[in-house]
């Protein structure tokens, strides 16, 4: 458009004012800013300094290294295994399921791993390491390493991992470590930090449960200077930590082993225990698991296995399982008989094969009876009325006496989880429990080892090892390797001429022709065996079973069938193991328990497979074909060699 | 003015424009650019690539266009701003249709291969069509009812297409540079008041159509704005970009921790060190000495165009420099109140410094509309 000279004067004027103003503005808003840059920069510098070097700055703890667990002569039972896993980053690898396709054609990673590594990384926050593989060999890490720019966001990275060399031999003892979970935190007033560290281990059962204070060390640290995604550029400084103890246990690992394959393809528990100090050489659990897959992870399928099992492999029998003791509890009611001065234990009781008590019959386990019998030939045959009488004489209240005495009832503190204590029922606890009177009948189960009585595997072996040492011996499962004197126990005062008379009755239990371990005495000089059998009924057979047609233990389902125990010592002379068997259902102590007992005892006198000159001449040929057998499934010696100095 | 003095005052041309040029302001702007190459080169790690080396290749790019742009008669750019806008609002449109999207927004247009961000090019357009407006409406009624309709109209169809992308940082840069030729133009003030009002009245609608079914802005606008408002709110989620940029701009200090030696940078704690948040690492490694001798420079460049429109003749001229001023001015002055938590974080670049090309390519070409004005206006022999 044409414009005037004074139009364009006036365009000039109006553009100028309007410029400058504009000008004028845009200078007060860069003051603005100049003085908000002054404050920031100049007035609060200490406080956002500080700010960034706490965003820059990672205190990291450094897991201490687990102290080992050995057995009594130095076999390591657990220890710490180097190994390579890969860590994978979500917001380094972007898209982690084709990161993760790749991962699986370079190492074996099953569906299960796959799945739980992008749940693990959906979950965290995207710069959180989250553990794709563990225990890799260095192929497939070297795999790995060469394929680095297809796998963004993978690591291989190295530490340590618990691992169990002798497998399930002792799971039930060691137990097994696992990642800290919410309720291990909340258990804890003060939490160590130290388990805070992502994936770490703590003891989750047995010894390394109980003795996780001693076995885990003290954190050491590391300050590491850290970008936006926490990876770490680089190490400012390093305080290494204090490594955890080691723990020496009692256990003999190579008789351990010997007596959990003793009991193979059982649901069984083994005790084996030294009568003079309480040391405990073996604790089998049978059938057991293999801890290292806890480590590791079980897989859902391998746990319910587990779970579903009707033996039970999780449960550690020697101190869980609750059994009636059945006849292995009459020296305790015949003790307690010669302490009330009811008998003198030469006199005899005629069994006709019953009893009538307060309206009731009580039968003996033979229907024909054992005639005149006294207390030794009464412990040897396992004569119930004969305990029946005694039991009447004494009372419930000298018999429960006698079996606290003995061992029976008490929960021994041990460094392994879930020990129970039994139980030795008196008049106050069924009041309290059952809320009845306790009556002559409970007297007479009682003294049989029946009715209310429960005892575990372990509390047998005690019992047995203060027969035969007339000692108060406790049990022990840690052993401290620098202490050379051994614990003397206090002795349990038990007057000789009765120990003669139980020892004499358990003797020839053994090796008394018409004894109810006859088939299972040792021949061997020195090595003679004293025990006691029991035959502890779960489920009586019912009228409707009886009428059906079943009237023995075979043509009941197997879990109705009645617990197989045997308890023994040996040497008879000079007593150095007590050993208690129990066989889940077993039916006969003296067919199902007796047997193993012995040949467990036979195992510790003689430090391994029994020789065959031990077995009475017939027996010879098929103890020799069941030895092949076993000795196939004994771990080799290599193993068990001794590994700490 | 006499015609004598009117016959006496010329023109420059040919080769004698290299002497008109404002070599000043070309000095500030590669002064400016420099800061931009260090800093890059710093995010880098100390390295060229991946952005010192190609920004340094695209300012001088920029650098020939701006030249090719300023010799050009500035006669030309007037007669076809009408044109330039009108391709630009079809472009726009065709985003809207044709666009392709990334980072959640439809921003880019691809045609054969080459990809253009037409909402880039209407920053400018926008400008032209209005000075060449202001030039061509009779002074009379530039502040009648109307005619401003019609000005505001050609500043907010843009921006409003923009918005749609959603790129509310580019739509707000579009119109309020519109705004500054409007308001240089010397429309009455009534006005601006009056958009002051609705302005308020748009942000309570804004804030209020929140979480309903007429909701105006995309819910991660809305975060930013939370996180704007109260950047302690969310540290690790909206509010993290305005937290991390402050500590790191405030741990710089007087004079800085040291080239190459920012940990928030380095360590990647700040998000875009090299686009949006380029000011913080400044800051952050050259303390207050180094961003405010930034600032010093920009606000030199804004006076050495001011300077410009203030001496030059053309009507055109003069808007055409306040406007494209005014936009290179929002953008700095946006940047460095985002950066330092005085405003929402909305995307807008520090220019000449932060890395992208389009950016950088639309401002060189702009300044080089503002060469043109200041080379192509008659003037007394000197």
């Amino acid at each position: 458009m044409k414009r005037t000279e004074r139009e364009k004067e006036f365009s000039q004027r109006v553009i100028s004012r309007r410029g400058l103003l504009l000008g004028s503005v845009q200078l007060g808003i860069a003051g603005t800013l100049l003085w908000r840059l002054r404050d920031m920069q100049l007035n609060q510098a200490e406080q956002f300094h500080l700010l960034a070097e706490e965003n820059r700055i990672n205190l990291r703890l450094l897991p201490p290294v687990r102290g080992l667990i050995f057995d009594r002569n130095g076999v390591l039972l657990a220890g710490n295994e180097q190994n390579y896993r890969v860590v994978m980053k979500r917001d380094d690898a972007g898209d982690i399921d084709l990161v993760l396709s790749r991962l699986a054609q370079l190492i074996p990673l099953t569906e299960d791993d796959i799945e739980r590594a992008r749940r693990d990384m959906l979950r965290n926050r995207p710069f959180v390491p989250v553990t794709v593989a563990e225990r890799l060999n260095w192929d497939e890490i070297s795999r790995i390493a060469a394929n680095a720019p297809a796998l963004p966001g993978v690591t291989p990275e190295m530490g340590l991992s618990r691992y169990y060399p002798l497998y399930e031999d002792t799971a039930h003892v060691v137990g097994y470590v696992g990642p800290v979970s919410e309720r291990d935190l909340e258990a804890l007033e003060a939490p160590d930090p130290v388990l805070m560290i992502p994936r770490f281990q703590i003891g989750k059962s047995g010894v390394e449960r109980m003795q996780e204070e001693t076995l885990r060390g003290r954190a050491g640290s590391q300050r590491v200077e850290v970008n936006a995604v926490g990876r770490v550029m680089r190490e400012l400084d390093r305080v290494e930590g204090t490594p955890g103890d080691n723990v020496h246990l009692t256990i003999d690992a190579k008789l351990q082993n010997y007596a959990l394959e003793r009991l193979h393809g059982q649901s069984a528990a083994a005790v084996v225990m030294d009568v003079e100090t309480g040391d405990i050489l073996a604790l089998a659990s049978g059938p057991s698991f293999d801890p290292n897959l806890f480590v590791r992870g079980i897989s859902s399928t391998d746990f319910r296995g587990l779970l579903d099992n009707e033996f039970r492999p999780l449960v550690n029998k020697t101190v869980q399982g609750l059994y009636p003791p059945g006849s292995t509890f009459k020296m305790v009611t015949a003790l307690a008989a010669l302490e009330a001065a009811a008998t003198d234990g030469q006199e005899t009781v005629f069994c006709p094969g019953h009893m009538d008590i307060a309206g009731h019959r009580f039968h003996c386990w033979r229907r024909g009876g054992h005639g005149r019998v006294g207390m030794v030939a009464a412990l040897a045959q396992s004569c119930d009325v004969y305990f029946y009488e005694m039991s009447q004489r004494c009372g419930i209240d000298k018999i429960n006496e006698m079996s606290t005495r003995l061992g029976l009832g008490i929960r021994y503190d041990l460094p392994i989880t879930s020990v129970s204590a039994g139980l030795n029922p008196t008049r106050e606890w069924k009041q309290r429990n059952r809320n009845a009177d306790w009556r002559i009948g409970d007297t007479i189960n009682a003294s049989i080892g029946q009715g209310y009585v429960l005892t575990t595997p372990l509390q047998l072996a005690v019992m047995t090892a203060r027969l035969a040492s007339n000692k108060a011996v406790l049990p022990r499962l840690l052993r401290d390797p620098l202490e050379r004197a051994e614990r003397e126990m206090a002795s349990l005062d038990l007057r000789p001429e009765w120990l003669r008379l139980i020892r004499r009755g358990m003797v020839d239990t053994v090796n008394h022709q018409r004894g109810t371990a006859y088939s299972s005495r040792v021949v061997a000089e020195g090595q003679m065996m004293a025990g006691k059998t029991g035959t502890s009924q779960v489920f009586s057979i019912t009228r409707a079973e009886r009428e059906a047609g079943i009237r023995r233990q075979e043509d009941l389902p197997w879990n109705r069938r009645n617990h197989a125990l045997f308890v023994d010592y040996a040497p008879v002379d000079n007593p150095r193991f007590a050993v208690a068997v129990v066989v889940e259902h077993g039916m006969g102590g003296s067919s199902a328990a007796a047997p193993i007992g012995r040949d467990i005892t036979l195992a510790a006198l003689n430090g391994g497979v029994p020789p065959l000159s031990a077995y009475p001449a017939p027996q010879r040929n098929r103890i020799r074909a069941e030895q092949i057998e076993l000795e196939e499934r004994l771990r080799a010696p290599e193993a068990m060699r001794v590994s700490r100095a | 003015m006499s015609y004598l003095e009117y016959n006496t005052k010329r023109m420059p041309a040919g080769l004698a424009k290299v002497l008109y040029v404002n070599w000043p302001l070309v000095a500030l702007l590669i002064a400016v650019a420099g800061y931009g190459f260090i800093m890059l080169y710093s995010v880098a790690g100390g390295n060229a690539t991946p952005w010192a080396e190609p920004q340094l290749k695209r300012f001088a790019a920029g650098l020939v266009i701006m030249f090719v742009v300023a010799f050009v008669p500035l006669w030309f750019w007037r007669s076809i701003a009408g044109l330039a806008y009108a391709v630009s609002i079809l472009l726009l449109i065709g985003v809207e249709f044709f666009g392709s999207v990334g980072m959640g927004a439809k921003r880019w247009l691809e045609i054969g291969p080459l990809r253009l961000q037409p909402s880039e090019l209407a920053k400018i357009t926008t400008i032209m069509a209005l000075a060449a407006y202001y030039d061509w409406l009779d002074l009379k009624k530039t502040s009648r009812l109307l005619w401003v309709l019609l000005a505001a109209l050609i500043a907010v169809v843009p921006a409003l297409l923009v918005v749609r992308q959603p790129d509310l940082g580019t739509a707000m840069l579009i119109a309020l540079g519109g705004g500054v030729v409007i308001f240089a133009a010397g429309v009455h003030w009534a006005y601006f008041a009056a958009i002051l009002g609705a302005g308020v009245a748009v942000v309570t609608a804004v804030l209020q159509s929140r979480g309903t079914e007429w909701q105006i802005l995309k819910d991660y606008q809305y975060r930013r704005i939370d996180a704007f408002l109260d950047p302690t709110l969310d540290p690790l989620g909206a509010g993290y970009h305005i937290n991390q940029s402050m500590i790191a701009l405030g741990s710089g200090g007087w004079s800085g921790r040291g080239f190459m030696e920012g940990t928030q940078a380095r360590l990647n704690f700040l998000p875009e060190k090299h686009t949006d948040f380029i000011f913080t690492t400044l800051a952050e490694e050259f303390g207050f000495v180094g961003a405010s001798s930034l600032l010093l420079l920009y606000m030199l460049i804004m006076g050495v165009c001011l300077l410009s429109a203030l001496n030059t003749t053309s009507r055109f001229g003069a808007l055409l420099i306040t406007g494209v001023t005014g936009t290179f001015f929002l953008y700095f002055a946006v940047n460095m109140a985002m950066v330092m938590g005085l405003a929402p974080v909305v995307g807008v670049p520090l220019p000449l410094v932060s890395y992208g090309g389009s950016a950088m390519i639309v401002l060189m070409v702009g300044f080089g509309l503002v060469q043109s004005a200041h080379i192509h206006h008659a003037r007394l022999p000197s």
